[in-house]
């Protein structure tokens, strides 16, 4: 697979990221896979004319690729001109440059949630650099290629979405695409390749025990679940960050902080503080995915009633004050 | 006299244009332009304040941490509160790594593979250099990418991940570390220093950190192995201690309590007035007033105006252009070995290299102290209330060089919010009295054009520009 990669309108996080892929090198376990880069405007060493005549070699047609990864938003202002990024040296707005090459690409990848969604510009009051995903505009199908688009593997756009994105996902998508191809049950109703985005980022969390007694925490740095009331987002989001460490051994949660759902369109406006949880009459107005709401504060009711006292005490405090009975042989009665 | 635009200039973070006035093959004349408009400072206007710290670390995926310790000290700042011991080492912790990342990340992938271009075949260094340094398939790759990602597992337990943590809160870190972690971070630590002295080195970090001058420094690299030896002994063939020169102006925010804050230039060290800065708009794409300092700024986008050439802003210091980065961090520190470098041979691309190189020798063994000083069960992170009306103002070094947040807040919400970027300073464009940027001063004189060697590349990659910051 030979992958062309741009990047627009985003931080280049993605890519960063994906620079961490462990425990092989990145580019080693790519090669090993057969996935090379035709061209990464972080990597390459290609500059300036050379660049230019390999994006235009492939945007006629006149040299073969696979995978059209665009890392950042499409940046269609100021009023449609797209100067708000013209690729430089070329003068042409970025976003012609992926139109016209998505048409070439077997298989064309949004990395990150930007790319996917429209990042932060699309979720601010006015949209002032008239940004907008690939293929979606936030929630709404559409975007820089319309809802209709599909690439020449008979697929819509793969959203890789996340801000940033685990190198595990995009790793683990591509070479899926490689060695089994992908297919459209492959991805869910956001174009989410199901592989990542199948979990949500509450299974596996280190603070569970504290979710399951409703032990919230009541400020930063404390231990206790963060749903309550620090705008954790974690049951809701698709994701499997608490599955797949960060880093080695992280996640936002194990971070100390709450999940926004950065894999979701729209996150980056939810309508409240980010690290405040929204609540009518007491309750968060964000209850799980997939759980009736009358049976959660029956059981959150019930839950927090038998919170054994080492979960609650620990739940406000950024360190264990209590650690869990070490029952000795012999001394149950 | 010819103009060639010479881009898409990769390998630097973000999109990068660069035009050049030639004068038989001699570069006359250079403006720089920042091609992408990220508009950030409008997109967090009227949010609730701390919502800053999920919005800033999304400027940049390569010095997100420092966006967000410039924000959280913005924050403390408008707070009236001050961070936790075991917060504040946090902190450093988390800067440290990703500044440290940031120069190794950049010597490796970005800078060094234009060493092993064909246009050097024949040099006596390039077939060792080209073996070692190619872009994506050089055998240090192979080496560096596991070591860089196995020391950014710092992030994983102090931050949660990077980029992109919300971890750095104003009264420090929702992350306590506990005993048995401390000595997974001293084992990182170790890994990481064993990489750096034994790849990138070739001897112990103690010694390079107290080279001395370019003398010294040069006798050093002489018969050594090691890949920043590779470098010095290509540059000193290349007469890269004599290319890229700027202003010899300096300016530091100070880092860590390690590195402390000030300005340099023409010989004297002084200290910083922050009150001194200002931005002017004269040749970017945003309406033009006043340079204005930046509790006053303003980022109104005019994308018609004529005689403007990029997005980026001109920030000054007194009027004058100045230099961020490593070297001006070790300048302004006195470190002997960057004043060496620059009083002799004014800034170059050598002395920019050498900067970064001799931060991560002085500044992983103040990781490993800053480790041991921390007090598992103290707390790590205060608490305060968020006043509705304030201002702040939070300054921090990232890798590339001084970062700036000004914010102020009205009834509750970020009424405004400006940032100067590194490479804002660095790759600004001409200001109201036609001073160019630093790298559009460096660049003048240079070789360019059909045939010219690559040397327009080293200059510019050894600013490290980040340009998704610059255009924030």
């Amino acid at each position: 697979m030979k992958v062309l990669w741009l990047q627009s309108g985003g931080c280049g996080g993605c890519t960063q990221s994906l620079l961490c892929s462990e425990p092989r090198s990145l580019f080693d376990e790519l090669r090993d896979a057969g996935i090379e880069f035709l061209w990464h405007p972080a990597l390459s060493v290609e500059s300036g004319e050379e660049a230019l005549a390999i994006l235009e070699d492939c945007a006629e047609g006149r040299l073969a690729f696979d995978a059209l990864c665009i890392e950042g938003a499409m940046l269609r202002g100021p009023n449609g001109t797209g100067r708000f990024h013209l690729m430089a040296g070329s003068g042409r707005p970025l976003t012609e440059w992926v139109e016209r090459l998505a048409q070439r690409a077997k298989w064309v990848f949004a990395v990150g949630s930007c790319t996917a969604y429209g990042g932060f510009s699309a979720n601010t009051p006015g949209n002032p650099l008239e940004a907008c995903g690939l293929q979606f505009d936030e929630q709404t199908p559409g975007g820089l290629l319309g809802a209709g688009f599909e690439s020449s593997a008979g697929l819509p756009v793969i959203n890789i979405a996340g801000c940033p994105t685990h190198p595990g996902w995009v790793v683990d998508t591509l070479e899926k695409a490689e060695l089994e191809g992908l297919s459209k049950a492959d991805l869910d109703d956001y174009g989410r390749p199901l592989l990542y985005a199948g979990q949500l980022v509450h299974h596996g969390c280190a603070r569970n025990e504290y979710y399951e007694f409703k032990a919230s925490a009541l400020k930063q740095s404390d231990l206790g679940c963060l749903m309550e009331n620090l705008g954790c987002k974690g049951t809701q989001a698709h994701a499997d960050c608490n599955l797949r460490p960060w880093n080695g051994n992280g996640s936002c949660l194990r971070g100390g902080f709450a999940c926004i759902a950065c894999t979701e369109p729209g996150f980056e406006s939810p309508g409240h503080a980010f690290q405040e949880t929204p609540k009518l009459a007491g309750i968060p107005i964000g209850l799980p995915a997939d759980m009736p709401k009358a049976w959660f504060v029956a059981l959150a009711a019930l839950s927090k009633s038998a919170t054994p006292a080492r979960v609650r005490n620990n739940a406000v405090v950024d360190h264990p004050v209590v650690i869990p009975v070490v029952r000795k042989k012999g001394g149950g009665k | 006299m010819t103009r060639i635009v010479v881009g898409p200039f990769n390998r630097v973070e973000g999109d990068l244009e660069v035009s050049l006035d030639l004068d038989a093959g001699r570069i006359r004349s250079a403006q720089v332009n920042s091609p992408l408009f990220r508009g950030f400072e409008q997109v967090l206007i009227g949010r609730s304040p701390l919502d800053a710290l999920a919005i800033v670390p999304r400027i940049c995926g390569i010095c997100s941490v420092s966006q967000s310790a410039a924000a959280a000290a913005a924050l403390a700042d408008a707070m009236g509160i001050v961070p936790t011991v075991n917060g504040k080492i946090s902190r450093n912790l988390k800067c440290a790594t990703e500044n440290l990342a940031d120069h190794l990340t950049h010597f490796y992938l970005f800078f060094m593979p234009d060493f092993a271009r064909a246009a050097y075949a024949g040099r006596p260094w390039h077939e060792a250099v080209a073996q070692r340094f190619t872009a994506v398939s050089g055998t240090a790759a192979a080496e560096v990418l596991p070591a860089r990602a196995g020391f950014l597992r710092m992030m994983g337990f102090l931050a949660g991940r990077w980029p992109h943590t919300l971890a750095i809160q104003p009264g420090g870190s929702t992350r306590a570390i506990t005993a048995g972690e401390r000595i997974r971070l001293l084992a990182l630590l170790r890994e990481f220093r064993g990489f750096v002295e034994k790849r990138l080195f070739g001897d112990a970090l103690a010694a390079v950190g107290q080279l001395a001058s370019k003398d010294q420094l040069l006798a050093w690299a002489d018969g050594r192995a090691g890949d920043f030896p590779a470098f010095l002994k290509a540059a000193a063939d290349l007469g890269l201690d004599r290319v890229g020169q700027a202003y010899d102006r300096f300016l530091s925010y100070g880092a860590y309590d390690l590195f402390p804050a000030g300005t340099w230039q023409a010989g004297e060290g002084a200290e910083l007035a922050p009150v001194a800065i200002a931005e002017d708009t004269t040749r970017s794409w945003l309406a033009t007033g006043q340079a204005r300092h930046p509790t006053q700024g303003e980022t109104i986008v005019d994308a018609n105006k004529p005689d403007a050439y990029t997005w980026c802003k001109a920030p000054r210091y007194a009027g004058q252009a100045y230099e961020v980065g490593a070297l001006a961090r070790q300048v302004v520190a006195g470190h002997p070995l960057a004043l060496d470098l620059v009083r002799r041979d004014g800034a170059s691309v050598m002395a920019r290299v050498v900067a970064r190189m001799l931060e991560l020798a002085l500044v992983l063994p103040a990781m490993e102290s800053w480790v041991q000083a921390l007090q598992p069960g103290e707390p790590f992170c205060a608490h305060g209330d968020m006043p509705d009306d304030a201002t702040g103002t939070g300054l921090v070094e990232a890798a590339r060089g001084s970062l700036g947040h000004w914010l102020s807040i009205r009834r509750g919400r970020i009424d405004r919010y400006q940032i100067i970027a590194p490479t804002t300073w660095n790759f600004s464009p001409r200001d109201s009295e036609s001073q160019p940027g630093p790298l559009e001063q460096a660049l003048v004189g240079l070789p360019a054009g059909a045939g010219a060697p690559p040397t327009v590349q080293h200059v510019v990659r050894s600013f490290d520009p980040c340009m998704v910051c610059t255009v924030h």
